[in-house]
């Protein structure tokens, strides 16, 4: 009973410590797992590695002087105080100690920059690239040119609206899947052009230890090397306004044969859609109505509201707008070209002329606008030839 | 330090305070006596009470942010706006909260300190103060116009800031030109007045290391605070004036903005720790019983500090695209600020060590400003590792790191330097007991709220976002109640100051401190309306 209550109180005494330690290893814990849900991951790439050991050598240090620090702080305040008798010495300096303390860490600084150095530079070498990839961030958006084969795609969200307003379940995947992915192969040394065509986005996939930032109006180059194949997720890192949070990137990397398999399929599928647009005649009110309802969700209510009512003072509202409801091709050339100096895209090439027919049609009979006109393939075709 | 024979000095001084106070005690009432005064006590109030309440107000924006981001999905507000919170937020910290907070210490403090009578310029102190709430005025009127408040994050990076931003970029525009005209004017004050005023025997290596370091704080923020008012004016002629500085078919370039705005940034991010390094280093000694350990050295570190902050600015740009050559300049020159950055918490420890301490609560919040703000700095060091700097930037992780400087260590270094000196100025000793609930209550909600954000961060969440994978959920939700806890826990900081104003507590004496040290601890508390009109002779 008496060693009971003595180990309490000792215990006790010593609780501030041990409250310390054990705070100390919950935080430190999850970290120490490498693919720990909480820490930076190790990636795929011998780059993405080295940033790894960087990172967590850094934090180590970091850790190790802390403890220093802190241990001596703590262990004064735990001794040195008023209440346990303690008197004041009265020293008050010695450049001895000073000039310690300034070139210890130096050392462990210059010990650190090393290293960080050598990748740093390697990081930044994207010359003798096998593959080159164009990358052009839009809002909210990332477009994908291969500038070795004629292929170039966009890439958008594939969540739900829905989803994001609570009304349908969320998947594992929410707001980490895009509706067509980069693909690339295995141990090539791909070299990433990044370009924006409105503001400043930044394109990061994580387990490559690739950021880099699209500014408009200047192409920034990165690369990567990735030896194993999978599915790798990642997002916009920097602010582009509204819907930044919701412009994934996702990269789909498959050894150089499927790549090759994939090339092939992709420039076949291209072939019988071009074959299928121009075969394709005009279609109904319902048709266009049908499939402009779903482009128009895809890429216009993210500033124009599912409503057409826009944000008032920053997106123009499309319900009961002049543009909408009276002059047609004016209303044509302005989803085809965009609007210089807004937010307003060129959908031109974004979307293939039946496309930008029934999103227009759409667009001037949805939500009251009801002018009854249909806008034909053929009718974008004559405002483009006509520029 | 600054005195050795106070209490030779102090019974002088208590005489001619007395005559001061039944003479020339004839202060307006009411409305006037705070519309145009030029008394540097009153400012000072002023400036504080203004901070505290743009910190509620930053800090309503702020739980509106964490409800949202409570749970995956869109619950409370849209994207859009969501950008707006953590705009607005942002600028009402760090231009309404935390920079005037600084001031008004400053006001009430440097003269106290020096042996001054009042500021050397008391009509533009006046000035400099009644400006400030105009320009709040017109920045949070912009919540209320169409299409919002500004919404391109407090960096208001172009072309986001110019082409494609509301209308009330104009007012944004305006009411941060006022804000800077307020904080020149105020700097311009501070250096007029340690220059000149100090009473006879104040030489230069005696001053207190508050008044030091707001010295320093003050050529910064002359240097750079028209920096910051070039490319807000560029922004609003990018926008209204068909000018294209940021706009690249125009010839311009929107990485330029980034460098102006960090060349103004980096050296801010100093102008908001310095004062507090100054207020950590006051009060360290006092409840230690035992002088500064270094006091040489702390003020070369903090001028060391200033003079780099100079030359860091791109470690914010490090992902835009720079030469290789240019990373590795800043990465070096960043890595550099942990030395000076060191050599003042080394000082601090070893003002510690050896001493007689009590742990009142100024003390415990300068111990957690301390330990907090180290950890801020050290997670400063991961961040200038470029290579993984790629890696952190934009996401929670720097949202941790500055939070931890700029809460846990400029907010923290304010509050430690309010129950410093609020017996100074209201007379009255703060509840000992209120003041430690609101130390222990902050202390756990804070770590609560921006310790898991490394977490999040180096776990892949962005920063600015409304909306999260699911693998942030639990994390997020979390972090959300640490925010609500440590926003009520303010409100027992507000029942402490209201205490102290009514004049409800323990009345104070003028040393108030046993360990105090400094003129500002020899005139009667509460400091009476006009202090030092006869200068006293410091030894």
């Amino acid at each position: 009973m008496k060693y009971c209550l003595s180990s309490l109180r000792y215990f006790y005494m010593h609780s501030a410590r041990y409250a310390l330690a054990i705070f100390l290893l919950a935080c430190i814990n999850p970290l120490l797992a490498e693919d720990a849900k909480y820490n930076m991951t190790r990636g795929v790439t011998d780059i993405s590695g080295q940033v790894y050991d960087l990172h967590m050598i850094i934090f180590y240090i970091c850790c190790a002087i802390a403890a220093i620090v802190f241990g001596l702080m703590f262990w004064s305040i735990l001794h040195h105080r008023k209440a346990k008798g303690a008197t004041p010495a009265q020293f008050h300096g010695s450049l001895k100690i000073e000039i310690i303390w300034t070139a210890i860490p130096v050392v462990i600084l210059v010990a650190m920059a090393i290293p960080a150095s050598k990748t740093l530079i390697a990081m930044e070498d994207a010359s003798e690239a096998d593959i080159t990839v164009l990358i052009t961030g839009s809002q909210w958006k990332w477009h994908y040119k291969y500038l070795d084969y004629p292929i170039e795609f966009y890439s958008l969200l594939a969540t739900p609206r829905d989803a994001i307003n609570n009304q349908a379940e969320k998947t594992d995947l929410y707001l980490r899947d895009v509706d067509k992915p980069l693909v690339l192969p295995t141990g090539k040394k791909i070299r990433f052009l990044v370009t924006a065509d409105d503001v400043i986005h930044s394109w990061w996939v994580p387990a490559f230890a690739v950021k880099k930032d699209a500014n408009p109006g200047f192409i920034n180059e990165t690369w990567t090397k990735v030896d194993k194949p999978g599915i790798y997720r990642g997002q916009c890192a920097e602010l582009c306004g509204k819907d930044h949070a919701f412009m994934p990137v996702v990269v789909d990397v498959r050894s150089p044969e499927d790549f090759d398999l994939w090339v092939a399929q992709e420039l076949e599928r291209q072939a019988q859609e071009k074959a299928a647009e121009a075969a394709r005649g005009n279609m109904t009110m319902d048709e266009l109505m049908a499939q402009g309802q779903k482009i128009y969700e895809t890429h216009c209510a993210a500033c124009h509201q599912i409503s057409g009512e826009g944000l008032p003072g920053v997106i123009p509202a499309l319900k009961g707008s002049v543009m909408a409801t009276t002059d047609i091709p004016a209303h044509i050339q302005i989803v085809v070209n965009g609007k210089a100096g807004t937010a307003m895209q060129a959908y031109g090439k974004q979307l293939t002329n039946s496309e930008l027919a029934a999103v227009i049609t759409y667009e001037r009979n949805a939500w009251g606008n009801n002018t009854g006109e249909l806008v034909q393939a053929a009718d974008v075709a004559a405002v483009k030839g006509g520029e | 330090m600054s005195t050795e024979n106070s209490s030779e000095l102090g019974s002088e001084l208590d005489h001619h305070q007395s005559d001061d106070h039944h003479a020339h005690d004839h202060k307006p009432h009411g409305i006037t006596r705070w519309l145009f005064t030029t008394n540097h006590k009153d400012i000072g109030t002023l400036y504080l009470l203004f901070s505290l309440l743009m910190l509620f107000t930053g800090g309503i924006l702020a739980m509106m942010i964490r409800a949202e981001l409570f749970q995956p999905g869109l619950q409370f507000v849209d994207p859009h706006f969501f950008n707006q919170l953590t705009t607005v937020h942002g600028l009402v910290m760090v231009f309404g909260a935390v920079m005037p907070a600084f001031v008004g210490l400053a006001n009430w403090m440097i003269p106290l300190m020096i042996g001054a009578p009042d500021m050397a310029l008391p009509r533009m102190n006046n000035w400099s103060f009644w400006i400030l709430p105009f320009a709040f005025t017109i920045l949070l009127s912009t919540f209320f116009m169409e299409g919002g408040a500004p919404a391109a994050g407090w960096t208001f990076y172009a072309p986001l800031s110019t082409t494609y931003s509301s209308d009330s970029t104009a007012f944004f525009v305006f009411s941060v030109h006022l804000m800077g005209i307020s904080s020149i004017m105020g700097a311009m004050n501070v250096i007029v007045t340690i220059f000149n005023m100090r009473a006879p025997g104040m030489k230069w290596m005696k001053l207190p290391l508050f008044v030091w370091t707001w010295l320093i704080t003050a050529f910064l923020l002359i240097a750079v605070m028209p920096v910051l008012a070039g490319v807000v004016t560029m922004v609003l002629t990018d926008k209204y004036f068909g000018t294209s500085f940021f706009d690249a078919a125009g010839g311009g370039d929107p990485v330029m903005f980034q460098h102006i705005f960090w060349f103004f940034g980096h050296p801010e991010v100093y102008i908001m720790i310095l004062p507090a390094f100054g207020i950590v280093s006051s009060i360290i000694p006092t409840f230690a019983r035992k002088p500064l350990f270094g006091y040489e050295s702390m003020v070369i570190a903090t001028a060391s500090i200033a003079f780099l902050s100079f030359i860091v600015w791109a470690h914010h740009m490090f992902t835009t695209g720079m030469p290789v050559a240019a990373e590795l300049f800043f990465m070096y020159a960043t890595m550099l600020i942990a030395v000076p950055t060191g050599v003042k918490v080394f000082n601090w420890v070893a003002t510690m060590w050896r001493g007689s301490m009590t742990f009142e609560v100024p003390m415990m919040f300068a111990l957690a400003f301390i330990v907090l703000f180290t950890i801020g700095g050290l997670s400063g060091l991961m961040l200038a590792i470029v290579p993984a700097d790629f890696q952190y930037h934009d996401t929670y992780f720097v949202v941790a790191h500055f939070h931890y400087v700029l809460v846990t260590g400029a907010v923290f270094g304010i509050i430690s330097g309010v129950y410093y000196w609020i017996p100074k100025w209201t007379g009255v000793m703060y509840s000992e007991k209120i003041g430690q609930f609101h130390f222990w209550c902050s202390i756990v909600s804070v770590n609560m709220l921006f310790f898991p954000m490394h977490f999040v961060g180096l776990a892949g969440m962005p920063r600015r976002i409304p909306d999260y994978a699911l693998q942030f959920a639990d994390m997020n939700a979390f972090i959300s109640i640490g925010g609500l806890l440590f926003g009520l826990s303010q409100l027992i900081f507000v029942w402490m100051v209201v205490r102290c104003m009514r004049r409800k507590g323990k009345k104070a004496s003028s040393q108030v401190w046993e360990g105090a040290q400094g003129l500002e601890w020899e005139i009667p508390s509460p400091a009476p309306y006009h202090t030092f009109q006869t200068p006293p002779h410091v030894k």
